[in-house]
């Protein structure tokens, strides 16, 4: 585990940034990304076009993976272990259980412990990122609501995990089995997590950053990297946004670098209200 | 004595911790100011292209060479040596080289995260046990100059090595709670 969560470790401070193609995939890795994350739309498309979303074609993933220096990620569906089988046959290096796809179980994530590819996944609480950590996952990303470049449910979900997480560590012995229960979640790793006061592997955030001000704001309210998804490649002028996004993830609590690289960025991708949405993706997972 | 850890984006608050634990007074760097108040420096793993350009906006590059030409002992783990060496195979032309390390390194050369691994080291300078060496999409250092000491190999390729006060390491100490490199690089005369 400590082989798989080390790469999230190399990842801290930085942005992985969505991308659909070879192109996307070189204009995220000179803007500065950390890592890249392939898929087949972004979400903003997704919400925009419906039909079932999938995991990315594999040559796409191959050119993405031939175009770039920096680790690539991509996206399967929750439960659909045979993407997973084939983006690790690709030589992914990291593979996101996401959300954002359509699912294609029901009832069930991926036993991630099966594979050596480590695996991010979403979650909205504390309880669902300790099942999926129980499962196997050696990153967890707040969800958010991806496609919105709307930072509202990225926040409601940060502060819920972080809030949970401070509480339990003031919980004493008989009380940890209570939080169990109600988080439905192993007594072991509530436990980890009362100790440490921090989830057993990386926290990163993911939904709704469109702004270098969004990734500043998540970035002081605990998440250790950010997830940006149609916020770059939605707005006007990607490849200036993006490295405005990346610096401003480095530096989120020096103000003054924030006014400046948040300057002369031509207009973000239009936001969504969430109360308006026809889907919410962060509801998907279990 | 103040220990910085360049804190850019990477693995630095793993680095900050093992120094904290082995008694050293352990800095953030991120700005010209803070890299003047330290005495020594670690460059930590991360993405090394990423951590050029932020050494670039934030104005780094030239303090951070003229710190290093003049003498300050600085570690580079993974991406942190590949920023010390001399030159860089399948990285990226704009990628930032000191060149204090006399080696030439292949950046992520063990192949993707699946590839990723560790292993037992012996490190005469760290005494008998074995140390845990976790490698993370690792360099490869293909050539080491003359005045370059090798104090670690596996597979016969080095893994741990020196010239004069700048060291560096393909794998990450600081990932595997042993800290007898981070006391071995704290106590070395200042």
């Amino acid at each position: 585990m400590r082989v798989k969560s080390g790469l999230a470790e190399m990842l801290k401070r930085g942005v992985i940034m969505d991308v659909v193609s070879a192109e996307h995939a070189r204009i995220a890795e000179d803007a500065g990304a950390v890592a890249v994350m392939a898929l087949e739309r972004v979400p903003a498309d997704i919400r925009r076009d419906g039909g079932v979303a999938r995991m990315s074609p594999p040559e796409t993933v191959q050119s993405i993976v031939e175009a770039v220096t920096i680790p690539v990620m991509a996206k399967v569906r929750i439960g659909h272990f045979a993407e997973a089988q084939i983006l690790e046959a690709l030589g992914v290096d990291y593979i996101d259980e996401s959300e954002v796809l359509t699912p294609a179980d029901e009832a069930h994530h991926i036993d991630k412990w099966q594979f050596t590819v480590p695996f991010v996944c979403g979650a909205t609480n504390l309880g669902e990122a300790l099942r999926r950590i129980s499962e196997g996952a050696a990153m967890i990303r707040s969800k958010g609501e991806a496609g919105t470049g709307n930072i509202v449910e990225a926040v409601r979900h940060l502060r819920s995990i972080t809030g949970d997480i401070r509480r339990i560590t003031v919980a004493d012995s008989a009380e940890l089995y209570d939080w169990a229960k109600r988080l439905q979640a192993p007594v072991a790793l509530v436990r980890e997590v009362a100790e440490g006061g921090r989830l057993p592997v990386p926290l990163f955030c993911a939904g709704g950053v469109a702004i270098p001000a969004d990734a500043s704001l998540v970035m002081q309210l605990g998440a250790e990297a950010v997830f940006v998804g149609s916020g770059i490649f939605k707005s006007d002028n990607p490849s200036a946004r993006a490295k405005a996004v990346v610096e401003a993830t480095s530096n989120f609590d020096d103000p003054a670098i924030l006014a400046k690289v948040s300057r002369g960025l031509g207009e973000a991708m239009p936001g969504l209200e969430v109360g308006g949405l026809e889907t919410r993706l962060a509801e998907r997972g279990w | 004595m103040k220990v910085g850890v360049l804190a850019l984006q990477g693995a630095a608050g793993l680095h900050l911790a093992a120094l904290a634990s082995v008694g050293a007074a352990a800095l953030a760097v991120r700005r010209p100011d803070e890299l003047a108040d330290v005495d020594r420096l670690i460059l930590p793993g991360g993405e090394s292209t990423t951590i050029s350009m932020l050494l670039e906006a934030n104005g780094l590059v030239q303090p951070l060479a003229e710190r290093i030409a003049g003498g300050m002992a600085v570690l580079g783990t993974c991406a942190g040596l590949l920023l010390l060496a001399t030159d860089v195979a399948d990285g990226r032309d704009d990628q930032r080289c000191f060149g204090a390390l006399d080696i030439s390194a292949r950046r992520n050369a063990y192949g993707p995260q699946s590839e990723s691994f560790e292993a037992p080291l012996q490190v005469a300078a760290l005494g008998p046990a074995p140390l845990t060496a976790i490698f993370i999409r690792s360099p490869v250092v293909e050539r080491t100059g003359p005045d370059v000491e090798v104090l670690a190999r596996l597979d016969g390729r080095p893994v741990l090595c020196r010239q004069g006060r700048v060291w560096g390491c393909t794998f990450h100490p600081e990932l595997s709670g042993d800290l007898r490199l981070h006391r071995l690089f704290c106590e070395e005369a200042p």
